[in-house]
This record gives C-alpha cells, sequence and structure tokens, in this order.
C-alpha cells in the first residue's frame, strides 16, 4: 500500500501496440450473485486489442455489474475472468489497473474540489526524493498531464483550476487521457456520452477511437445504439442480466442493434398490442421476423 | 434510420504540439482575486483584524509578555487543530479529540505514579494508547460505514466515562497525584513544557512546536502523496477509491494523527501542571473543530489548508486572552467564539461556490 511506484508509471503506449493473437480479456459464462438476487448471469465477452468492444443494455440490465468484474470493484461468483488468457479474480481496482484495465466512471472518478493536474495523477502520482523527503514532482506532473491532454486534442490554460470547474466533455475527456497515459491496455468506459450534448458525445466518441487506434482495447458501455455503431467492432446487448445479442459489425446493421437495444421481441409484442388502440402509428415499428440476427435465448427472459 | 453506414468514425489525429495554443475561454483572473479564493487568507485577514482591534483597545496586548502569553494559548488549541483540520480535510470528525488529551495525560500520570517507573515509561504507554483510540475510531468509520460523528461520539463518550471512573478507582480521587518528583520528570518537561527567551520574554516551547507541526502539516498536505490522498478521501471517496487510492490506510492514519496531537497536548498538560484533572477536555474538540473551520476547511472535507487552522487557533487564543487584558468579562468569549465561526461559515460557502462555478 505505501509502495505505489506501479510498474504502468508513465508507460506511454507506442502508437500501435503488438496485436496478440488472443483476447486481452475474456469472460466465460461468467455472472454475479448479489444474495439471492442473480444481476448476471453466463456472459461471455472478448475484448481484443485494437478493437472497440460495445455493450449495451436498458437500465438494469447489468452493465454497471458487468464492469465492476472487470475494473475490480465487485468478483464474479460464476464463470470465468481471464486476462491474457490467464483465470484472474481482483479483489481491489489497484490490481485490474496493475494488469492495464483501465475504468473511466459514469461518475467519473475525479475529485471535483482538486485541480486537474492532481487529479490526472492521482493514485498513481509521481514523487522524488529519499524517503523521509520524498515529494511529489510537480513539475513533471504537470507538464506530463498538459502534452497528454493536448495530445488528446484537449487544451487546458490552466491546469491548477479545480476539474469541478470543466464541463462534463472535457472531465470524460482528461479521464480517458489519464487511462491512457498509464498504460491502458484495456479502456473501460461507462456511458460516457450519458450526460453529454450531441457535440460533446462526438468529442468523446473521437477519443474513443482515438484511443482504438493507439491499439486500446476499449469496452463501450452505452445505451445508445447510435453512439455504440459509429465507433463499435462488437456489439453485444444484456438483457436481464443475460446476453441477448452477441454480434460482430459484419453482422448486423444499426436498425437491427436498435430493435434489440429497444427490447426487440418485446417491442414487436407491443407493437400488436399498439395496434389495437386507434391513432398509434405501428407501421415504423419491426415484427419479429425482421430480427434476423443470432438471439440469444435468456432462461430468464419474460416473453 | 438508414444513415446507418456511412457512420465510420471521423478520427482525429491528435494536433501537431507546437508553440502551444490556449484555450481563449478562460481569462486569468487578477492575481488578487486568485489570492482571496485561497482557503487562508480570509482566515489571515480575520486574524490581522482581531489583533489590530485588541492593540487599539486593550493596551496592556502591546507589551511582549503578553503577546508571548497569547500565542501560548493560541498553541495548545494549535497543536490540536492542525491534526483535526487535516482529518477533516480527509472528509471526516473526531469529536473526541478533547477527552483523549486529558485520558492520554491520565494514562501517563497514573501508570508512572502507580508503578513507580521512570515517567518516559508512561509517556511512551500513554502514546501507544492515544494512536490506539485515534486507530480504534478510524477502523469503525471504515469498517461499518458508519458517519465519524457518531462513532467518535461513543469514543467521546467512553472516554469521558472512563477518564473519571479509572482516576476515581485508582488514585480514590478525582485527579492524579503530583509526579513531578519522579525520576524523568525534568527530562519531559523541558521537552513538553518548558520556556525558552527570546530578546527577554519567556517563550513557551509549545509555540515552537505549534510552528514546527505546521510547516510539516503543509509540506505533507501539498507536497506528497499521503497529502493527495487526503484532499482525495475527503472530496470523493469513491473516486479516490477507484483510481487506485488507498482510503482505508489514509483515513485511519488521519484518525491516528489526532491520537498523536491529543498525545502531545496530554503530555504539555501534564508536565506543566504535574496533575491531571480527570473531568477536563469536554468542550475542547468543538474548539479544535471550530478552529479548523475558521481556518478554511470545509467541514464536508476536500479543501482546506494546514496554515489556516493556524490562524484560526490564533484569533482563538487572541481573543480569549484579548478579553482578559481589555477588562471585560471574560464570559464573552463563547459569544465571540460563535460570531467568528459564523463569519468564517459563510466565507467558506462563497469560497467553494466560486470554486466549482461551471
Amino acid at each position: 500500500m505505501t509502495d505505489n511506484t506501479t510498474g504502468t508509471h508513465g508507460a506511454v503506449l507506442q502508437d500501435s501496440a503488438p496485436a496478440p493473437d488472443g483476447p486481452l480479456v475474456e469472460l466465460r459464462g461468467a455472472g454475479k450473485s448479489y444474495g439471492n438476487i442473480r444481476a448476471l448471469h453466463g456472459v461471455d465477452l472478448k475484448v481484443h486489442a485494437g478493437r472497440v468492444t460495445c455493450v449495451l443494455g436498458d437500465n438494469g440490465a447489468g452493465k454497471s455489474t458487468l464492469i465492476k468484474i472487470i475494473s475490480g470493484l465487485h468478483q464474479h461468483t460464476e464463470g470465468e475472468f481471464l486476462v491474457d488468457a490467464q483465470p484472474v479474480r481482483f479483489t481491489t481496482p489497484r490490481e485490474a489497473l496493475d494488469r492495464g484495465i483501465a475504468t473511466v466512471y459514469q461518475d467519473l472518478a475525479t475529485v471535483p474540489l482538486m485541480p486537474v493536474w492532481r487529479n490526472f495523477f492521482l493514485g498513481s502520482e509521481l514523487t522524488k526524493g529519499p524517503w523521509p523527503l520524498r515529494r511529489l514532482d510537480i513539475a513533471r506532473m504537470k507538464e506530463t498531464a498538459d502534452q497528454e491532454l493536448r495530445h488528446m486534442g484537449i487544451v487546458l490554460d490552466d491546469l491548477e483550476q479545480p476539474i469541478g470547474t470543466l464541463s462534463g466533455g472535457q472531465r470524460q475527456c482528461v479521464a480517458i487521457a489519464r487511462a491512457v497515459h498509464f498504460g491502458a491496455r484495456v479502456l473501460i468506459l461507462d456511458e460516457p456520452t450519458a450526460a453529454l450534448g450531441v457535440k460533446q458525445s462526438g468529442v468523446v466518441l473521437k477519443y474513443i477511437a482515438a484511443a482504438r487506434d493507439r491499439g486500446l482495447g476499449v469496452i463501450f458501455i452505452t445505451h445508445n445504439p447510435h453512439h455504440a455503431y459509429m465507433v463499435g467492432d462488437h456489439f453485444s446487448v444484456l438483457r436481464l442480466g443475460t446476453l441477448e445479442l452477441s454480434a460482430e459489425r459484419s453482422g448486423i446493421g444499426l436498425e437491427e442493434l436498435t430493435n434489440h437495444m429497444a427490447g426487440g421481441a418485446e417491442l414487436a409484442a407491443l407493437k400488436h398490442e399498439l395496434a389495437q388502440v386507434r391513432g398509434v402509428d405501428v407501421e415504423e415499428l419491426p415484427e419479429e421476423g425482421d430480427l434476423s440476427a443470432p438471439v440469444a435465448t435468456s432462461p430468464e427472459g419474460t416473453p | 434510420m438508414s444513415m446507418a453506414q456511412q457512420a465510420e468514425p471521423a478520427v482525429g489525429r491528435p494536433p501537431a504540439s507546437g508553440p502551444k495554443p490556449t484555450d481563449g475561454r478562460t481569462a486569468r483572473r487578477p492575481p488578487a482575486l486568485r489570492l482571496l479564493a485561497r482557503p487562508e487568507v480570509g482566515v489571515f485577514l480575520g486574524a490581522v483584524a482581531v489583533l489590530v482591534f485588541f492593540l487599539i483597545t486593550a493596551p496592556p496586548v502591546r507589551d511582549g509578555s503578553s503577546m508571548a502569553n497569547i500565542l501560548y494559548q493560541s498553541s495548545t488549541i494549535g497543536i490540536m487543530a492542525l491534526p483535526v483540520a487535516l482529518l477533516m480535510i480527509g472528509g471526516e470528525f473526531d469529536l473526541s479529540s478533547g477527552v483523549a488529551v486529558i485520558s492520554s495525560a491520565l494514562t501517563a500520570s497514573m501508570l508512572s505514579y502507580q508503578l513507580t517507573v521512570n515517567v518516559w515509561t508512561g509517556v511512551v504507554v500513554a502514546l501507544i494508547v492515544s494512536l490506539a483510540i485515534g486507530a480504534f475510531n478510524g477502523w469503525m468509520v471504515m469498517k461499518t460505514g458508519l458517519p465519524s460523528f457518531l462513532v467518535t461520539l461513543g469514543t467521546f463518550l467512553i472516554l469521558q466515562g472512563a477518564n473519571l471512573a479509572v482516576t476515581k478507582l485508582v488514585t480514590g480521587n478525582v485527579a492524579t497525584d503530583d509526579i513531578s518528583d519522579m525520576d524523568g520528570f525534568d527530562q519531559a518537561r523541558k521537552i513538553f513544557a518548558s520556556s525558552f527567551d527570546v530578546g527577554g520574554v519567556q517563550v513557551k516551547i509549545t509555540v515552537l512546536w505549534w510552528l514546527v507541526f505546521a510547516a510539516l502539516a503543509t509540506w505533507v498536505l501539498l507536497r506528497t502523496k499521503y497529502g493527495n490522498w487526503i484532499f482525495a478521501v475527503g472530496g470523493d471517496k469513491d473516486s479516490a477509491r477507484a483510481v487506485g487510492v488507498p482510503v482505508r490506510f489514509t483515513k485511519i492514519t488521519l484518525f491516528m494523527l489526532v491520537g498523536f496531537g491529543a498525545w502531545f497536548v496530554g503530555m504539555h498538560n501534564l508536565f506543566s501542571f504535574n496533575t491531571v484533572q480527570s473531568g477536563e477536555g469536554v468542550g475542547q474538540e468543538l474548539i479544535y473543530i471550530a478552529a479548523a473551520v475558521i481556518g478554511g476547511c470545509l467541514l464536508t472535507g476536500g479543501y482546506g489548508s494546514a496554515i489556516g487552522p493556524v490562524f484560526g487557533a490564533f484569533m482563538f487564543g487572541m481573543v480569549q486572552q484579548g478579553i482578559v487584558y481589555a477588562g471585560w468579562n471574560p464570559d464573552w468569549f463563547k459569544a465571540f467564539l460563535g460570531v467568528m465561526l459564523l463569519g468564517a461559515v459563510l466565507i467558506n460557502l462563497w469560497v467553494q461556490r466560486t470554486a466549482t462555478r461551471r
């Protein structure tokens, strides 16, 4: 705990990381129960370097539980969780970070009243000097933070300003830049565009693509299929704690993805109900037959 | 819905970093304004105002020895206000700090006297006991997730009761026996309760310790990793944990730091008065907290400084002694205290709003 000089410090990633054969992170039939509640069950997921894996799902579908397992906040209770083909079980977020898995949380994991540069290096501070006098290397931290932010296209005049004064999109980008700087190989983004406006969402999506092009494996959690389809290479849709759909980009269109996301089969059933009500136009809604992609039948799914 | 297939992402290559472009949206605020936003500036101005006020209204204050007395009064509050302030920046409270001072002094005094050992044995055991009380507070708060207000209120009552009961049980009296003729007493007194001479004025050594501790606390807070963690765990505990800050370690050690402060002040009390009244210390914890808050520490954590509480404690010492020197009824002290506290809280509120304004 006292020795925080972990190997990831200052590990600046090369622009094109060598693509390994296997996935960086893999879940095999993973699940999580809180007491008698099964929040997540039988989920398979693979994250490859230089690819964006999108995890979609409605509120309560189990997205947050999924990333909490991967980021080390919670432990899975069933199935397997592999990093570099080795089974792992993280007990703290620190362990996940040390394996190169960085998470940008919905609430961004920033401390609003602290300056930008302190937030950038929080938990992985650079120090200098021998022990009793070991102190923060403030000049180097400020310079590095400024460089990394500029590299991601974020220009801030004053790194001393509290991070709480930045806009939501800017804070998101600082958090992403931080994760990239600390040698993240896998970047988990928890609904990064949920609270943002149209233009800011675009900026964040650009950074997701930039991170992917730097060779990171990205897990992009969202409930917006349009955003997912902009950058995604693989799409997994969660529903009621299980995998409803798992498809490559080549195997699925935006419309279909949207339908799955919106509840797929449920929506088709709803269409028939709505058709009974006068004045509701159901022409645009999909039929059940339109859902051609492989639908994983969910055992807990209520029809 | 058919905009689908052309949705290939537009990847912006990072712009070439040439001469640094600026954002241009954040106008540089005038230095005076930026200075005012520092947590300790408000209290510094307040302390100066109080000093000037008493210099004018109470002529005896202008004397060197009265000033030394005021500084001494301030130092006994200030030494405790420092760890209490750090703890507050770290997002927690310690209501037991006042009686913990007495607990520490009682432990050292009774242990040395009853076992007839060198007082240093008592001093060391008292340190261990004080740190243990702090560790217990911290561990309980972290383990249960209860507000530290409740946990330390419990400790406060336990210690208050135990102080009286154990002292009566051991000595048959509410005060401990005089230990001034015991081995090591003079030595310990030199460190905890002696005086030194500055230009013909006797200054208590606690004033020196106070300033040394304040400098140390400032350095730790602003220049070390641990200081960074203090701000982080107070500002947003969950965020701090998520980025790898050892939250539990940081908070427990902060509580132990308060224990250390209680031990130091306890030892000072013991070696300057030779005996300890077991019922004292109640209410002091609020004085420490008030000094920290007046010193610009945010009650909710995450913001503050170590130098602010120094001025906060000085204001207290100044008012407390100044009222006496001015020949007023000392009962007014608490009323002054309340006014100062309210003023400080209002300034803090304003600062926080300014700092986080979008």
